[in-house]
């Protein structure tokens, strides 16, 4: 019994594996031979940095089970680190997939203090509570990047919380004008990145979800004074997937960032990590697949709902509640279960006919 | 089952039939695709991204509007057809970053950038990177321009607005003591206010009160307009837009006070506000460069078609886009443009002419350009006066 189970949800991994392998093989073949249209080609790094977002925030709403409304607030920490990193580290080196990588890790990093830092706290809370801390969280880093100056010259990096403007030396570039954000950014992030940041964070999530740790967190989800009683430390495994969540979405964030001229931090408000929320729910909770899915689609539909002009929200916002609907409709679910039946009953058949 | 079968279909088609409806009674305003070219073939494909939705989709129609009107009138002189598409970009970088990329996929040869200046600076370094000529009517940052040899500027740059604001303030003595509120999350308004401050203070301009607001708290105005009250300023400074303008300008009123206010070129658009009491506006100053109610043929030609056509007055951003439009066309004839040549090589002819080329429009006459894709040209102090602008 334990057997066959472990064997579902190896198989069912693979299958997520396999599709994000394919959409990108398609994808570098398409862009290739050139079948790829310049808006497709101009959403491929957003989509990428969405579906790591999305599959971060599944970690914590969906297997840990608590309602995080801040999710763009990580995005933002580990964007903003990551644009001054980023910029710094070009004066020294030459290889732009390095300097992202590192710009990554550092963004990640700053992420995961914030969730640290925001996590010891907060995880106590549980339910509504927590929603409306983490809420509060994601605009309390908006308004500290609005406040914020970086910028750099000869002596090194200069930061400044207080003044509108820094005085830097001879050949100074500023990096963050506070509300005006980032400006002038080189773009460096790529596809090919964004793909391995996707894959990297899907190992990370299936293999923390399959470990000891992983188990805990599902059952202090599932009952959580069930699961204090065998022994299981609430705020040690909930801080856990919360920090590593938290990470990821830094690193997204970086991802995100670097794949624009300028960015401002009113960018990652409560609309966009209410986005993100959406992303999760659609593609179901706790469902990795149905995650990368949903975001990836739901990055590409406003777009390609551009020739309804005016009306091109309102059909978004109906598209929205039909998803809902038909995913959570259990007659639907029976119709569409009934069709894949006498589809598979009829592949079957015609496979017995030719053996 | 089949009830929510039926559902479905019976949502699908009134899916249908809204966006059916919609089709019909704005293909020219909604499409973006201006009258009168059948011949596409033959017509350049001029692609421009601007807020056509939220919260500044006044600026954006009127731009797309403005510049339909101009080629319409160069399509129908014969000759050189023009073909325009206007995308949607929100205000937002990301999406304009998409916008562009479709009005690109659609084959755009010649484009109008974007009409506000945080989407700008995204579409301007994707002009530069797709070598497309870019003329935007209204992006007035300098980060628009900056780096970019092929992305040029119809109208001022932010900083060039705030040392012209202050010089015009000098010189016409308009106060005495100054206050500022300006919205420092905004590449605009900053950008208007940091050269406004420094050229206020070479002239020795009394500056009492300078607040803040950001996006989020531009809803509330009581503390900044107390502060310049307090301080007894006789004029108070908005590089803003009219909509948080227009706050400012209510709340002052109900509070009892009464300074000059002086805006600049995005206060424009401010008496066509619904739910606005214009009456609030009288004696507002601002400077910008076109005014709809000037006399020249040119302007009352062009306010006239935009009237019958739209049914309001334009404003500057109208106005910017259509000299936009006709700034092109000259280039274009000059330079001996046609329909079959590739971006790239009209870029190449468009850099040589708007460099050397001199053009007179509703914004100016003598404009030119400088290589760093700067506009050169001399605003007008209009003051609001029963509901209309009048020239100081």
């Amino acid at each position: 019994m334990k057997q066959a189970k472990m064997n579902r949800t190896t198989r069912s991994n693979l299958i997520t594996y396999l599709m994000v392998i394919a959409f990108f093989v398609i994808f570098q073949i398409l862009i290739a031979t050139g079948n790829v249209s310049s808006l497709l080609k101009g959403q491929l790094v957003p989509i990428c940095a969405y579906v790591v977002m999305a599959i971060s925030l599944n970690l914590v709403v969906g297997v840990s089970g608590e309602l995080s409304l801040g999710h763009a607030g990580f995005m933002s920490a580990g964007a903003f680190s990551g644009i001054v990193a980023a910029g710094y580290l070009q004066t020294m080196m030459e290889s732009e997939t390095l300097v992202l990588l590192i710009a990554m890790i550092i963004g990640g990093i700053v992420a995961a203090a914030a969730g640290v830092i925001v996590g010891v706290p907060i995880l106590r809370l549980s339910g509504d509570y927590l929603a409306i801390v983490t809420l509060a969280f994601g605009q309390i880093i908006k308004s500290i990047v609005e406040n914020l100056y970086v910028g750099y010259d000869a002596n090194g990096l200069q930061f400044s919380m207080v003044k509108n403007t820094l005085e830097l030396g001879e050949g100074g570039k500023m990096l963050i004008t506070g509300p005006m954000g980032a400006n002038g950014m080189a773009t460096i992030s790529t596809f090919t990145m964004g793909f391995v940041l996707i894959m990297v964070c899907l190992f990370v999530i299936f293999n923390l979800v399959n470990s000891k740790s992983g188990r805990a967190i599902m059952a202090l989800r599932d009952n959580k004074i069930a699961a204090q009683s065998v022994g299981i430390s609430s705020s040690k495994y909930k801080l856990l997937a919360f920090v590593v969540s938290a990470a990821m979405a830094g690193m997204a964030g970086v991802l995100f960032a670097l794949n624009f001229t300028t960015v401002v931090a009113s960018k990652f408000d409560f609309n966009t990590s209410i986005l993100i929320l959406v992303f999760v729910v659609l593609g179901g909770l706790g469902n990795m697949r149905g995650s990368i899915i949903a975001a990836a689609l739901l990055t590409v539909l406003p777009e390609l709902l551009r020739s309804f002009a005016d009306y091109r929200m309102l059909v978004y916002a109906i598209f929205l509640i039909l998803m809902m609907l038909a995913t959570n409709n259990p007659k639907l679910k029976g119709f569409l279960q009934s069709i894949s039946a006498k589809i598979k009953g009829a592949v079957g058949k015609g496979g017995e006919a030719n053996g | 089952m089949k009830k929510i079968l039926s559902v479905c279909l019976i949502l699908m088609l009134s899916i249908g039939l809204l966006a059916g409806c919609g089709g019909d009674e704005t293909t020219n305003n909604n499409e973006g695709q201006a009258g009168g070219t059948e011949n596409n073939a033959a017509a350049i494909k001029i692609g421009g991204t601007g807020p056509l939705t939220g919260g500044a989709a006044i600026y954006g129609l009127a731009a797309k509007q403005g510049a339909e009107i101009a080629v319409e009138e160069i399509n129908a002189l014969g000759g050189l057809q023009f073909e325009l598409k206007y995308e949607d970009d929100a205000n937002d970088a990301e999406k304009a970053a998409n916008a562009y990329n479709v009005v690109k996929d659609w084959g755009m040869q010649i484009s109008l950038g974007s009409v506000t200046s945080t989407p700008g600076t995204a579409t301007a370094s994707k002009n530069y990177e797709d070598r497309i000529f870019a003329l935007t009517p209204s992006a007035s940052s300098t980060s628009v321009t900056e780096g970019k040899d092929n992305v040029f500027q119809m109208c001022f740059t932010d900083p060039g607005q705030g040392a012209k604001s202050a010089q015009y303030i000098y010189e016409q003595n308009l106060g005495e003591k100054i206050a500022i509120i300006y919205k420092n999350d905004e590449v605009y308004s900053s950008g208007i206010y940091e050269t406004f401050i420094a050229e206020a203070e070479k002239l020795g301009l009394n500056v009492v009160s300078t607040t803040t607001f950001t996006t989020d708290s531009q809803t509330d105005f009581s503390v900044q307009l107390g502060e310049a009250k307090n301080a007894g300023a006789d004029l108070v400074f908005l590089p803003m837009y009219y909509e948080p303008a227009s706050l400012i300008l209510t709340q002052a009123d109900s509070m009892g006070y009464a300074p000059k206010f002086f805006g600049v070129d995005g206060m424009d658009g401010i008496l066509t506000l619904k739910g606005f009491d214009a009456s609030l506006a009288e004696g507002v100053i601002l400077l910008t460069s076109f005014s709809a109610d000037a006399q020249d043929d040119m302007t009352v030609n062009f306010v006239t078609k935009y009237q019958d056509k739209y049914g309001e007055t334009p404003n500057q951003f109208a106005a910017g886009a259509y000299d936009s439009i006709y700034a092109l066309y000259n280039a274009c004839t000059n330079a001996g443009v046609t329909a079959d040549m590739t971006a790239e090589q009209i870029n190449d002819l468009m850099i040589e002419q708007f460099t050397t080329m001199s053009f007179d429009g509703l914004t100016g006459t003598q404009i030119t350009w400088s290589s760093d894709g700067t506009v050169s040209k001399d605003p007008k102090g209009m003051v609001i006066q029963d509901g209309v602008y009048v020239g100081m």
